[in-house]
């Protein structure tokens, strides 16, 4: 409560002000005030990692960081990452191996995955199992994603799997 | 994915040129969930919506004194705050119940609590603000109190005389029972070399789906029209519910069911606190969103599996089973759910035990009891795990005890592969399975000598690793045997109306539900093979009551088969309907036409005759130059439902490698195999993906998921933290054979495949764990297998 903070940020390229209460967190204030609903919410505790993004370019688990927390900070959502095309060959690894159902925790799991893939660029299935271990997949079994991610960093070494 | 064929196919409508059936394709629908622009019910807003926040009780049980609201009403922002007996002037209370189960009894169940709670989570009050945040600040200011009753927790001895009954009208707290007895239980056991008895206990667990339950639910005064947007399975379902108790005409609610981030079954029942929502939206003339959080979803998601089970097997040395026999305990909280009820997975239990074998001798007993903790009611493969993990817990112990290999004694009992069509004791048909085809492609898959030959090389070394194998059946493609002949408003129908478009292109709705198991590709995949049209140009649209055909929606796995059944069907007279007016238009016979890559094609040589997309135009803007009489109907709807078999059984058989550490107790899944017959393969990719994402929610039972309870009735691990679902770090990989023996009740020929992998996946880690601990003479029947259960068998705690 008490009053609210000002706060200026980059999300996904664009310049952000507002005014945030002390308490709100960054996934409710990416959520509800900026609309951006890619980032889902999952257990609100830090453990499901649905709603994770990038800070700074390190990854986030937003409902851990207090929206207050990112005045000067340069945030991209799964939305941001999808315009920029960043990601738009992992994506595309994703849908060719159907690695996800519901889609509930894609968004995260693609940030993490991305993640992985920036800071290793060969990594086998046993560390790709341990980087995407913090985000929670109930559909999928988790095969299928990483199969994906593996694919995604042999077409970028420029191999095949 | 591999398959091998059991039957001859025959050439259908879906062998044609460019057919979709058996190819992989991409799912339409996947890129807005990628590029996170999906819509689920925790995303959405409405003009003038208000947010609410349930005030739960703490205490399993008690009578609720009072309730003091008066500062928290002071608050900024908060719009109202709603008590039960405020609300029953709104919604009328329900009865768990179903003519069909005989002598299932439940009390009334109310929106809000009115004067008594009987479960923790149970909500008391409900609290409606600007946002949810007001709405959880005025929520603590709220004061409740409660004189606490007795809680009856223990389902062992909910019904001995001196345990308080829950619900006194009811007269005692046995909410079902059913007893069978088939064939000469009690010779067979006489005649046979050995018996072996068993406990089995299940841990209670949840389906933990990544998106809570939501709703938003907009009462329009105006209209005198109640809108709900959630992620139901069953959207006709909740339309005819909240009607009924809202003193509605079902014309008068709409649901609608966007993107849904899981369910599992989870999403297929009817909640106190989503009927409260669509309640509060009616008293307060707005749109109203609850969004259950992580902690109220582990507190009021139905929970399911919570069994103890006993269990009996007789044996001839020669491998033969006599007999079985259980006796099956399971406590389902202080309600039987609504509508599906509570007694569905005990029944389930009774039916399926025993279910692949010959043996004709099988007596059992279920006792569905009432107690204060969360309800429990049907979570993906309903009562199949616990069967599934009685029945090949037992063949095992059998084999054991007569020196016989697992595999062997599994073949010398599996009703054989040319013996269909048949029945078991419990009075199941079965049209046609492959369990001998099925456990012979596992065999080769996993390579099980070279396996064995492993497992005793690394034994001398200290390591020890187990090899479980279990055989299973799966209900699917249910008819109204299931919920209908109880008195259940569940469609058993299903519904499709496809339409050719302005531009050639096709419109499709259908009456199942699309929550990831790719329903939507599917339909598209069936509806572009039979109208020969690219999937491109294929548009389905689901979920809506207002739009689509009436059905039952998405679940018991029978999506694919009944609902794309009535997809081919539809397709078919469209089909037929499209090559009438080419037919007229061209001056030719309709069988000399065929309609290939979306144009009218000669059917002898192929030649392109006209375009959909020219065709289309003709008939909606030019029919004027359509011969005389010629009224085309470029829309065509057809429904299936089955009636032949009151189910479509499916088979299959998994098979664990998994190694334990008998210092630490931990459990390492080391590789998992699946064979599994589902009938005609639509698309190989989802059904694989489906069965691997079932087989790792049944490794989450048998090695991590346990809601525990304390002797108060308090869920004492109710976050993610503390309730252990699988990672990916430490799940296997999962190799998937198929055998297909397509049901001949459809042209389709599908049968379901959503809950295979989870039928299975525990009682093959069970067995597997009993396997690596049998030189230690360790025996464990119960899941989930955590450390410390393992190191107490091991005697090592």
């Amino acid at each position: 409560m008490t009053t609210a903070l000002p706060i200026s940020l980059q999300v996904n390229g664009e310049r952000i002000d507002a005014q945030v209460l002390p308490r709100l967190n960054l996934a409710d204030f990416l959520r509800e005030h900026l609309k951006l609903t890619g980032t889902h919410v999952g257990c609100e505790h830090g453990v499901c990692g649905a709603c994770t993004v990038r800070v700074n370019g390190d990854i986030v688990r937003s409902c851990l960081m207090l929206a207050a927390q990112t005045h000067g900070v340069i945030i991209e959502t799964i939305e941001g990452l999808s315009d920029s095309g960043e990601i738009a060959d992992l994506q595309a690894a994703f849908r060719d191996r159907n690695a996800l159902q519901c889609g509930f925790c894609t968004p995260g799991m693609l940030v993490a995955a991305q993640d992985l893939l920036l800071h290793d660029a060969t990594p086998d299935r046993e560390r790709i199992r341990e980087h995407l271990s913090g985000n929670y997949c109930r559909c999928t079994g988790y095969q299928a994603i990483v199969d994906a991610v593996e694919s995604t960093a042999h077409a970028r070494m420029g191999s095949t799997p | 994915m591999t398959a091998v064929s059991a039957t001859p196919e025959a050439l259908s409508v879906l062998d044609r040129p460019n057919s979709y059936i058996g190819k992989v394709v991409p799912r339409p629908n996947l890129e807005r969930l990628m590029q996170g622009r999906g819509l689920y019910v925790s995303d959405m807003e409405l003009p003038r919506m208000a947010h609410v926040v349930f005030l739960r009780s703490p205490h399993a049980h008690a009578r609720i004194v009072g309730i003091d609201a008066a500062a928290a009403r002071q608050m900024p922002g908060v719009i109202a705050i709603v008590t039960g007996e405020q609300l029953a002037a709104v919604i009328t209370p329900w009865v768990g119940v179903l003519t069909h189960l005989k002598g299932l009894k439940s009390a009334p169940q109310h929106a809000i609590a009115l004067d008594r709670v009987c479960r923790q989570g149970e909500a008391v009050a409900a609290v409606v603000a600007t946002s949810r945040a007001v709405a959880e600040d005025a929520a603590e200011i709220v004061g409740v109190e409660y004189q606490e009753l007795e809680a009856v927790t223990d389902m062992r001895t909910a019904l001995d005389p001196q345990t308080p009954v829950i619900h006194p009208a009811l007269g005692d707290n046995l909410a079902f029972e059913r007893n069978l007895d088939a064939g000469a239980v009690d010779a067979a056991f006489a005649s046979s070399d050995a018996i072996v008895e068993a406990e089995f206990v299940f841990g209670r667990h949840t389906g933990v789906t990544l998106e809570p339950r939501a709703v938003v639910a907009d009462w329009n005064p105006a209209e005198a029209r109640l809108t709900i947007y959630q992620g139901t399975q069953a959207p006709h379902m909740v339309q005819n519910i909240a009607a009924l108790h809202l003193g509605l005409e079902e014309a008068q609610v709409r649901v609608v069911c966007k993107d849904v981030g899981g369910s599992f079954g989870i999403k297929v029942h009817i909640y106190a606190d989503e009927m409260a929502t669509y309640a509060l939206s009616k008293l307060l003339r707005r749109p109203i969103k609850f969004v259950a959080d992580r902690v109220e979803s582990f507190n009021t998601d139905i929970h399911a599996r919570d069994h103890r089970c006993k269990g009996r097997i007789g044996v001839k040395n020669d491998g033969t089973i006599t007999a079985f026999e259980i006796d099956d305990l399971t406590g389902i909280g202080p309600y039987s759910m609504y509508p599906r009820t509570s007694a569905i997975e005990a029944n389930q239990v009774v039916n399926l035990v025993g279910g692949p074998y010959m043996a004709k001798n099988y007596r059992a007993r279920a006792r569905v009891v009432f107690q204060n903790k969360n309800v429990m009611c049907q979570y993906r493969a309903v009562g199949h795990p616990i069967a599934c993990s009685v029945t090949e817990g037992l063949v095992d112990l059998a084999a054991s005890r007569i020196g016989m290999d697992p595999v062997e004694i599994r073949r010398r009992n599996l009703i054989a592969d040319d013996a269909y069509p048949c029945a078991s004791p419990s009075g199941l048909r079965f049209e046609q399975l492959s369990h001998h085809a099925s456990i012979n492609r596992l065999i080769g898959m996993m390579e099980y000598d070279a396996l064995r030959a492993e497992q005793a090389a690394l034994r001398r070394k200290n390591i020890h690793r187990g090899i479980g194998i279990a055989s299973f059946i799966e209900v699917t493609n249910p008819s109204a045997a299931f919920y209908g002949v109880g008195g259940a408003r569940i469609s058993s129908q299903d519904g499709v109306a496809v339409r050719l478009d302005a531009q050639g292109s096709v419109i499709c709705q259908t009456s199942i539900t699309e929550q990831g198991q790719g329903s939507e590709s599917l339909t598209a995949q069936i509806v572009g093979s039979v109208l020969g049209v690219s999937m491109a140009r294929v548009r389905v649209i689901l979920g809506d009551t207002d739009n689509t055909p009436y059905g039952g929606g998405t679940w018991a796995s029978r999506g694919a088969g009944i609902g794309g059944e009535a997809a081919l069907q539809a397709a078919k007279v469209l089909r037929k309907n499209v090559l009438d007016v080419a037919a007229a238009i061209l001056q030719a016979s309709p069988a000399e036409l065929d309609i290939v890559n979306d144009a009218i094609v000669n059917a002898d040589d192929g030649a392109v005759r006209i375009e959909l997309r020219e065709l289309a135009r003709i008939v909606y803007f030019r029919p004027d130059t359509l011969p005389p009489g010629i009224q085309p109907e470029l829309m065509a709807t057809r429904h299936f439902v089955p009636r032949e078999y009151p189910f479509a059984f499916t088979n299959g058989v998994q098979a664990a490698w998994i190694e334990v550490d008998t210092d630490t107790g931990f459990v390492r899944l080391l590789r998992h195999w699946v064979v599994e017959d589902c009938g005609t393969i639509i698309n190989p990719q989802l059904v694989d993906e489906q069965i691997r994402g079932g087989v790792v929610q049944g490794l989450g039972a048998a090695l991590f998921e346990k809601c525990i309870y304390d002797e108060r009735g308090q869920l004492t691990n109710a976050n993610m933290a503390d309730y252990l679902v699988p990672m990916s770090g430490e799940m296997p990989d999962i190799d998937i054979g198929h055998v297909v023996s397509p049901t001949l009740e459809t042209e389709l020929g599908a049968k379901g495949a959503g809950e295979a992998g989870t039928a299975g996946a525990a009682a093959a880690v069970a067995n597997a764990v009993n396997d690596a601990l049998r030189p230690f003479g360790a025996i464990i029947t119960e899941i989930p297998l955590t450390p410390q259960v393992i190191l107490t068998a091991l005697g090592r705690i």
